[in-house]
């Protein structure tokens, strides 16, 4: 097996671009693959995905697999943890301050304090009493309660940003830890997940990949492309057409070019966005909040015709270069209808099917789910403020409740034209005190809605959970969350063409408060217009007409 | 053909002129008109591209016309004269259908009849300054704000005072066109556009 793991270090350099073979391997290295080959023949297919992974990022000044502190056998993601630390002195302490942890987000206007810890959303609703499935997608181990202790810096997860094997995986149902047994997944199933080997996984580490963002942000609300819709699992290996920034086979950018990262503070928000950003491109050395934006490296005029360039103060970047989002079969979810979950199968059992492309269309636990492709946005006003409910905030059940809206009005300088995704559903709500219920829905227990298919319970479990008083009787509400679409930004070639704003049916039909040619007129003026031409064609031709009566007349 | 019956009218340099102007006119009235969402042709975009490019071209045939005008001293035949204007309109609201003759004849140094020196220097002087103003402010939307006057524009505004202008415009076309076959047959005033040459009754 030593010979395994030299041979495996040898494979590992020789992909490194750097690699030059010293002269004396030359001669060690056929001998030493023959050993290796007959020593491991079976466990050589298993490993050799392994090994190609673990090579040490390019660029890197540091082979974590040539660290003693991670040469050793780890039982827990804690563990790991403090073995970061030793050398990452501040590592932890860094994202404790961040959104990955705190789950967190103050309201630069009101103070209010939102963040996914707070709001309610129109996917999952709330991790509130659901922690154990939840947190999965938690930049920590052991968030299972409101007890979780946010001090502890064992408790971050270094390995889920930085893994590099594609091996760490976080289960739902254990509260942010991966699997460190073999374990039947989903419970039932009898589909097994393998234990993780935090040792290769520790070994391994280098900076977030695509896959690393994408394990969590690509399957938000519990599925492929579900939430956002500009983000999938699509953008792990991306081609041009689907994004020109991150086509492996061009600029192969990763989620972290943009969202550029200092102390672990990621750039780029949709709770704060900057949604209007002006000026030229950022010079290195420049200090800027927003680095994620396009302007940054793109200016605000980055066009070579004047006339597009113009189009700036109105519309954000996004608008004409993202003609549509979910540009793939993947998809991405438009509705929840949550009303529809308890309802069973015909034989009285709890069902789910799946829709034609093979996404999830209804099930027992959670409802009914609509799905689209090629989605083409709605566009609204947006200045990078978004106000949102955060549970306990009265609703209007008479109307569509909106779980975020976004600011913004044609006549603020900072607000933009932007796409967006309008993800539309129904949510329970206490009927009496008027707010959107906070309900257990995950786990074992019998009061878990997806284990025992009880509204009752799951509410009035979740609304203690939350301490909220629940009247005992709830409803269910229309609601809406709006999405900013800034990813999969196509190709020049592919953005909107003039035409598709400019014409009386375009994209930007509803949109108020800016005159746009082709779309807009005044009534009045069109009127008088064609009237005086109207009247003067007619005067002319009566005339003529006239003039050749004359004439026949005398000849 | 009696010569002493012909006079030479319109040299080279001003039958280019008012050819080339005529066409880039009519490109504008149909692109523009498209610009402002009347019908699709060439598309939207295409449209932009042919109104702006034949803005700048007539605006350089413009620079070259007004020097040709001052040269020549030919900007002459736009002074305004009220004589014999009632003349004209009674001609054209009565005269005409009786066969009674034109109380204006031509001459290389009247080109213009009365009322058409009015209806050109309303045209130069009030409709001109109307959609050029309005079409370059329109076109430089971008510098607004470093021209100071982002506060006191909205592209609406300017976009309507356009379209009225070229409502004007496209009356006068109109017109214009119509009043072209008007000579002692209807073809002859623009054979002389074309040749130079006007032949007397």
């Amino acid at each position: 097996m030593a010979a395994l793991a030299l041979l495996q270090t040898v494979v590992a350099d020789m992909r490194a671009p750097q690699f030059m073979m010293p002269s004396q391997f030359k001669f060690v290295l056929p001998l030493l693959a023959a050993i290796a080959l007959l020593a491991a023949s079976t466990a050589q297919a298993a490993n050799a995905k392994l090994e190609q992974i673990i090579a040490p990022a390019p660029h890197s000044t540091a082979d974590h697999s040539k660290f003693k502190e991670l040469n050793r056998e780890f039982k827990n993601g804690p563990e790991v943890t403090k073995a970061c630390l030793t050398c990452h002195t501040e590592a932890a302490k860094q994202v404790q301050h961040t959104k990955h942890w705190t789950w967190e987000s103050t309201d630069p206007k009101t103070g209010k304090v939102r963040g996914k810890k707070n709001i309610i959303n129109n996917y999952c609703t709330s991790p509130v009493s659901n922690e154990n499935d939840c947190m999965a997608c938690h930049a920590g181990y052991g968030w299972k309660d409101d007890k979780f202790d946010f001090k502890a810096e064992q408790n971050v997860d270094c390995l889920i940003c930085h893994d590099q094997t594609g091996t760490y995986r976080k289960l739902p149902g254990f509260a942010g830890h991966p699997v460190y047994k073999r374990v039947e997944f989903p419970h039932g199933s009898g589909k097994f997940v393998e234990a993780v080997n935090l040792k290769k996984v520790a070994q391994s580490i280098g900076m977030p990949t695509r896959s690393n963002c994408g394990s969590c942000h690509f399957f938000g609300a519990g599925g492929n492309g579900a939430k956002h819709g500009d983000l999938d699992s699509s953008l792990q290996h991306p081609g041009k057409y689907l994004d020109v920034h991150m086509d492996e086979k061009g600029l192969n950018f990763y989620c972290t070019t943009c969202h550029a990262t200092s102390h672990h503070e990621v750039s780029g928000s949709r709770y704060d966005t900057a949604a209007a950003v002006k000026g030229p491109a950022h010079i290195r050395g420049k200090q800027d909040a927003s680095p994620a934006s396009c302007q940054s490296c793109h200016s605000n005029k980055p066009h070579h015709e004047a006339m597009l360039n113009q189009h700036t103060d109105k519309l954000a970047c996004q608008t004409c270069h993202i003609p549509e989002y979910a540009r793939n079969q993947i998809g991405t979810e438009s509705s929840w209808d949550w009303s529809l979950a308890t309802q069973m199968g015909p034989d009285g059992k709890p069902m789910a099917y799946k829709d034609s492309a093979g996404r999830r269309a209804f099930d027992s636990k959670k409802g009914k789910w609509e799905w689209d492709s090629y989605v083409m946005p709605e566009y609204r006003w947006y200045n990078g403020y978004s106000d949102y409910k955060v549970i306990g905030d009265k609703i209007d059940p008479s109307k569509t409740v909106h779980i975020n809206e976004v600011g913004g009005s044609p006549n603020d300088p900072d607000s933009r034209i932007w796409p967006v995704k309008v993800h539309r559903g129904k949510q329970p709500y206490d009927k009496v005190n008027n707010y959107l219920t906070v309900q257990h829905t995950a786990g074992e227990d019998h009061t878990a809605l997806w284990h025992n298919y009880d509204w009752q319970k799951a509410i009035a479990a979740g609304m203690k959970a939350a301490k909220l008083p629940y009247s005992g009787e709830f409803g269910f509400v229309d609601t809406a969350m709006t999405w900013p679409i800034t990813h999969m930004v196509a190709p020049k070639g592919d953005a909107l063409s003039c035409a598709q704003c400019h014409s009386k049916n375009g994209r930007l039909k509803d949109i108020e408060g800016v005159y746009m040619p082709a779309r807009d007129s005044n009534r009045w003026l069109d009127l008088i217009g064609w009237t005086l031409v109207v009247l003067t064609l007619f005067g002319v031709l009566m005339h003529g007409v006239l003039r050749l009566y004359a004439s026949k007349k005398k000849g | 053909m009696n010569t002493a019956n012909r006079i030479y009218l319109y040299n080279r340099y001003e039958r280019f002129w008012h050819w080339s102007q005529a066409l880039l006119v009519i490109s504008m009235l149909i692109t523009g008109f498209e610009v402002h969402g009347s019908f699709t042709l060439f598309g939207f975009e295409q449209a932009v591209n042919l109104h702006t490019l034949s803005a700048w071209t007539l605006l350089t045939l413009w620079a070259f016309t007004i020097f040709w005008q001052f040269t020549t001293g030919e900007w002459r035949q736009y002074i305004p004269t009220l004589k014999k204007v009632d003349a004209m309109v009674r001609y054209y609201a009565f005269g005409i259908f009786r066969h009674a003759p034109n109380p204006f004849q031509k001459t290389a140094d009247k080109k213009h009849n009365p009322l058409q020196r009015l209806a050109y220097l309303a045209l130069l002087s009030m409709l001109s300054p109307i959609i050029w103003g309005s079409g370059l402010l329109y076109l430089f939307y971008a510098s607004w704000a470093s021209l100071g006057v982002d506060g006191y524009l909205s592209l609406e505004a300017v976009a309507l005072v356009h379209t009225a202008g070229a409502f004007l415009m496209l009356v006068f076309f109109i017109a214009h066109v119509y009043l072209t076959t008007t000579g002692h047959t209807p073809t002859a005033h623009i054979k002389t556009m074309i040749t130079g040459w006007e032949e007397a009754d």
